[in-house]
């Protein structure tokens, strides 16, 4: 099927700034067939597709459809030559006051040929013949407000498929659907591939992946870490090759722990979730691994009380431990580097001092006034002992780089000694030297509490736990001790294997 | 530090002391004890209904009901001691209740109900001139006004009261400080103590930097964004209360200017220092600009239909200080 792509990407770069997002990708899609993108966050796959939806200029390489050079200015460019893209933002693709009529239709509402005037009757009729064509089951006069999530993600791929394009890019549509508004999705799919579209088909979820894949190409770090396409397809080569396995510099000496400092018992985090359990104890770092969306976050959020569990029952340092907000899991001594620190973590309009002392604030102040030498003296200790680089404690942290802001955040969070400390992500959109830093600190720490990471790259529990558990699904699939680690196992565990069947 | 960053930080306050120079030679007069007084005195009350939009500016919310909040708590006041005969401590309570009661919805209405705060404080704002209307049908309140049911209002402003907005304590010179002065001078610097050193400030500006940061950091960001609604009604309702003090009846037609006035001072406050953010000593400064620039301009027989035109203009100026210039004007 090699020679009849009819889309082709040729050594595509781009960079922003000094950071090379893309080194050179090469990619082909195929008619009637459905490729599955797959890449850790920061591999560079929405850099890919907005520059295919003509969204990013390319830094370099060549794009032919179908035999000719293509170079979409404009997404409308693209859309018009026949490449269109659902994003991941169901919202983005619909107009949600309009009725799914007119939402069908929305693109012919302007540009050439367009007729001056709105006509209701002619509209319906159009997108009637869009929607049997892609037997869709919608009453065309609801108002996409009203509709399922599902319905609106079926709605904005209608809307798509109205301009008869070549290649379709759906980016992550099953990351807000039930199991069974996915499997309608699915068949729409199954439909689209029978008239003979390419697909490029961008998930972390491997039953999607395993339904609908026809070929697999795995991104790592900006470039194509590998091809899949041979039947039947080998889905845990291709976890592979998206994680990456490299020979570990650092090599952790695992210990043990004597001393149980947290508990779960039957935690479910979802409905039809199997449930936790799980002990952590003084001394030793957990991490646990898993593709993203498989509930990592999700269960950090449960263990600091800003998510409530289906089911089950926590304790920590053998008392019931069931905080209802992040105040009473902080005053119990669990403390939570949240993902995302530019969303959830850091308070622009502080510097480095404020943002550190900002959850203590109680225990720096006498009567409410804050002791400013106190937090000085706070923050100076931290800005040392985690070695983050910066002109002084006042600084902004937009002044800091990825990894100090990093940094800073780890730093607020072990200003204070914690019974359980768990960090969600902290290694991404971090520095290989600011990781081996944090990484260094947090073991060298670890005595008396229980540290726990949640980390998507197995190379980075790798280099840091003593303990390794595999989710999937929302529950915890696989243990493993960090010696002499069985690491085909763990990436089948991660991968969802048959084992575990849930296909 | 850059030429820039000077620019930045000490612009306005150049501006400010170039404004009274120049003023200070261009108009005779202008440089005195009374004249100074006397501009502290108009800014008093716009002064302290800034103060109070600037906590609701510091977590990332805004409150337009306080013009109607200080007109509403100035009919209560008036309403409380000559229709009901109340002495001056019955009116001010009143007063404050009605601050705390309004700060209460406006932040239920966009913490819980999740109205967005503009057109929560918006809708607040039209209740209220509609509310302060209906006790009296629609007439303003003074000594001898003759009731909707036909009888007659006996009772009036209580001595005490009127102190507030009319007595004036001797300071070096005999009778020069006016109370009300005195009042916006104590809750400016209350104010400014609590955004600045306590930790109830320091979680407001945390709140409204990044709220979904300050949660995780343990803070009860709903209860912080209400208190914050009900500071700016309270101190609205001290304006309202000032306002009755110094004008003496319940003037229905009185504070048309002060929400706009008010809301001037505290975002040109923006500026002030290149703090970029709200803050109390900025606005205090903010309040004493507009003071000085429409003194000067009075005293240099400027119409008056030309105020709001300046008040404008410098407020457009600030804001492109703070934003344009800082280049931190992403909140």
């Amino acid at each position: 099927m090699g020679a009849d792509a009819v889309f082709r990407v040729e050594g595509l770069r781009k960079s922003f700034g000094q950071n090379e997002v893309l080194g050179g990708i090469s990619v082909e899609l195929h008619a009637g067939e459905v490729t599955v993108l797959m890449g850790a966050n920061g591999a560079g796959k929405s850099t890919l597709v907005k520059i295919i939806s003509g969204v990013y200029e390319r830094g370099g390489g060549t794009m032919r459809l179908a035999g000719k050079a293509f170079d979409p200015v404009t997404p409308a460019e693209a859309i018009r030559a026949g490449v269109v893209t659902v994003h991941q933002n169901i919202n983005d693709g619909v107009v949600a006051d309009l009725d799914v009529a007119t939402n069908l239709t929305l693109d012919r509402l302007s540009g050439k040929g367009a007729s001056l005037l709105f006509k209701p009757a002619n509209v319906r009729a159009e997108a009637s013949t869009v929607a049997d064509r892609m037997g869709l089951a919608i009453d065309l006069r609801a108002r996409v407000a009203d509709l399922s999530l599902a319905d609106r993600q079926m709605v904005a791929i209608a809307r798509a498929m109205a301009h008869q394009p070549k290649v379709l890019i759906l980016d992550e549509p099953t990351s807000s659907l039930s199991s069974a508004e996915a499997d309608r999705l699915f068949s729409l799919i199954d439909r689209l591939r029978g008239q003979g579209v390419a697909i490029l088909y961008i998930s972390h979820r491997m039953s999607d992946i395993r339904r609908l894949a026809d070929r697999i190409v795995s991104m790592r770090d900006g470039v194509i870490s590998g091809i899949f396409d041979k039947k039947p397809l080998d889905y845990e080569g291709a976890v592979n090759a998206m994680l990456g396995r490299k020979i570990h510099l650092d090599r952790v000496v695992a210990r043990n722990s004597a001393r149980a400092v947290f508990t779960a018992e039957g935690l479910q985090l979802s409905p039809g979730a199997k449930p936790i359990s799980m002990t952590l104890g003084a001394g030793e770092v957990v991490a646990i691994t898993g593709l993203v969306g498989v509930g990592k976050t999700a269960l950090a959020e449960t263990l600091f009380g800003v998510r409530r569990p289906l089911a089950g029952i926590m304790h920590m340092d053998g008392r019931p431990y069931a905080p209802r907000s992040a105040r009473e899991a902080i005053a119990a001594g669990v403390f939570l580097v949240a993902k995302d620190r530019a969303m959830s973590g850091i308070v622009g309009g502080f510097n480095i001092e404020r943002n550190i002392s900002l959850p203590f604030l109680k225990r720096m102040s006498d009567f409410a006034v804050m002791r400013r030498r106190a937090e000085r003296v706070a923050a100076r200790r931290q800005i040392d002992e985690l070695g983050i680089v910066c002109r002084s404690e006042k600084d902004e942290l937009s002044a800091l780089s990825g990894g100090n802001q990093q940094k800073v955040m780890v730093a607020r969070w072990m200003s204070q000694a914690s019974r359980l400390f768990i960090l969600d992500e902290p290694f991404q959109g971090v520095d290989i030297s600011a990781r081996r830093d944090i990484a260094a600190k947090l073991r060298a720490s670890a005595d008396g509490r229980a540290t726990l990471l949640f980390v998507t790259e197995i190379d980075e529990a790798l280099e840091t736990a003593d303990r390794i558990l595999v989710m999937s699904e929302h529950t915890i699939v696989g243990e493993h001790r960090n010696a002499d680690i069985d690491l085909d196992r763990l990436l089948a565990q991660v991968a969802g294997g048959p084992l575990h069947g849930t296909a | 530090m850059t030429l820039r960053d000077y620019a930045i930080r000490y612009g306005f306050i150049v501006l400010l002391f170039g404004l009274i120079g120049y003023f200070a030679v261009a108009a005779d007069g202008f440089v005195s004890p009374q004249s100074a007084v006397f501009i502290f005195q108009s800014v008093a009350i716009t002064g302290v209904l800034a103060l109070g939009v600037t906590a609701t500016l510091v977590v990332g919310g805004f409150d337009l009901s306080i013009g109607s909040v200080a007109t509403s708590a100035m009919m209560a006041a008036s309403y409380a001691m000559v229709v009901l005969e109340q002495n001056a401590i019955v009116a001010v309570i009143a007063c404050l209740v009605i601050g705390v009661v309004v700060g209460l919805i406006n932040g239920w209405l966009i913490v819980y109900m999740r109205v967005p705060d503009l057109l929560a404080t918006l809708g607040m704002m039209f209740l209220l001139l509609g509310l302060q209307r209906i006790p009296t049908e629609g007439r303003s309140i003074a000594t001898g006004m003759t009731m909707p049911d036909g009888s007659v209002a006996n009772g009036k402003f209580s001595e005490a009261f009127l102190a507030l907005g009319r007595h004036r304590i001797d300071f070096f010179i005999p009778s020069l400080i006016p109370v009300s002065v005195v009042v916006l001078v104590a809750l400016a610097v209350l104010i400014w103590f609590f955004l600045e050193y306590t930790r109830f400030g320091r979680m407001m500006y945390a709140v409204g930097s990044n709220e979904r940061a300050a949660e995780l950091a343990g803070a009860p960001v709903k209860a912080y964004k209400i208190w914050a609604y009900v500071i700016s009604g309270v101190f609205a309702s001290i304006g309202g209360i000032l306002l009755a003090a110094r004008l003496g009846r319940g003037d229905i037609a009185s504070g048309n200017n002060l929400l706009l006035d008010a809301v001037a001072a505290a975002l040109i406050g923006y500026a002030v220092l290149g703090a970029a953010k709200p803050n109390a000593f900025g606005t205090a400064v903010g309040a004493v600009f507009v003071g000085v620039l429409l003194q000067g301009l009075t005293m240099m027989n400027a119409p008056y239909y030309t105020q709001d035109f300046v008040k404008g203009a410098v407020l457009v100026v600030a804001l492109v200080f703070t934003f344009a210039l800082s280049g931190r004007g992403k909140r």
